[in-house]
């Protein structure tokens, strides 16, 4: 498709905007696993919630 | 004389709101709101590009606009989250309240940078400038620097309910930018358009260009409902380890 002589300008504002969007996604999977590792880590040294210990 | 102690029995929108409660509903979820965004956004970036014309004044350049008004729209509906988020924190000092304002203040700045980077590259072909200081960009730019200033006060805190508390105050406060952003195009001259899709005063845009605009919408709305829930479990579980890490310092020192 023919995006015109400003095609240069469109281009890079979706490139932008999906680079942010991805970068975004990324960052919340990662925190989340980092985040869930650091949790199980914690239960493999019996360090846990007592009331995970009671059920 | 006899104390009439009676429970009150929590009402359904405390039951669904308490952390592990949080965390049990919220994780069926994830799954399907990630599919449905990705597949809006299949949907939404095919009519933006193949199924929507260029505009009769603006041309080709119009098609950034179906990335660039969601993201204006999510940097001032995710400071509405946030200010509502804030009020449950100093009113009902709701546990849940400020997980939600933290974990939504980033996914707030990165959307209202994106704003600003999508407008400055379509403001260059439109106005011959990617830059101006007036009203809409300037307090757009505001609200930018207000969401990193929460950033770094979250961060700047170790005890983060007494930074809860803090940054709930300061978010309301922050939360006078919301109508200078919404109405700066009215109150004062400005380079950039006044608002045309919620708009009283009888201009209506075309529904071969409103309705991608519509999809596109969505899609960034749900992204954010996404991200937020994810960051919102996320932030739970953090909080669950760092008291788990200093009740095993506190036993190991005993």
């Amino acid at each position: 498709m023919d995006l015109g002589p400003h095609a240069v300008f469109i281009i890079w504002a979706y490139v932008g905007v999906a680079i942010g969007v991805l970068g975004l996604i990324a960052f919340t999977n990662f925190d989340a696993r980092r985040t869930l590792k650091r949790l199980d880590n914690l239960d493999a040294r019996g360090i846990r919630r007592r009331s995970d210990n009671a059920s | 004389m006899t104390a009439d102690v009676t429970l009150k029995k929590p009402n359904w929108f405390s039951r669904i709101a308490n952390p592990g409660q949080f965390l049990a509903w919220s994780k069926g979820f994830v799954a399907p709101l990630a599919i449905l965004t990705a597949t809006l956004f299949a949907v939404g970036l095919y009519l933006a590009f193949f199924a929507s014309p260029p505009d009769y004044q603006m041309g080709e350049t119009v098609r950034i606009m179906y990335i660039h008004v969601p993201n204006a729209w999510l940097s001032q509906f995710v400071y509405g989250v946030m200010a509502v988020a804030s009020i449950g924190t100093l009113v009902w000092r709701h546990p849940l309240a400020d997980v939600a304002a933290k974990s939504a203040a980033p996914l707030g700045a990165v959307f209202t940078g994106l704003a600003l980077f999508s407008g400055s590259l379509w403001g260059r072909p439109t106005w011959g400038t990617f830059w101006e200081w007036d009203g809409r960009m300037t307090s757009t730019l505001i609200l930018f620097l207000i969401y990193l200033g929460i950033i770094a006060l979250w961060r700047a805190f170790e005890d983060q309910g007494r930074a809860g508390r803090v940054i709930a105050v300061f978010t309301l406060v922050g939360a006078l930018d919301i109508p200078v952003v919404k109405f700066s195009v009215d109150w004062w001259n400005t380079l950039h358009q006044p608002a045309s899709v919620l708009s009283m005063s009888g201009e209506h845009v075309a529904p071969a260009i409103l309705i991608p605009l519509l999809v596109m919408t969505l899609a960034f709305t749900l992204l954010f409902i996404t991200l937020h829930i994810v960051r919102m479990r996320t932030e739970i579980f953090r909080r669950r380890a760092e008291s788990l890490e200093r009740q095993a310092a506190a036993n190991l020192m005993a």
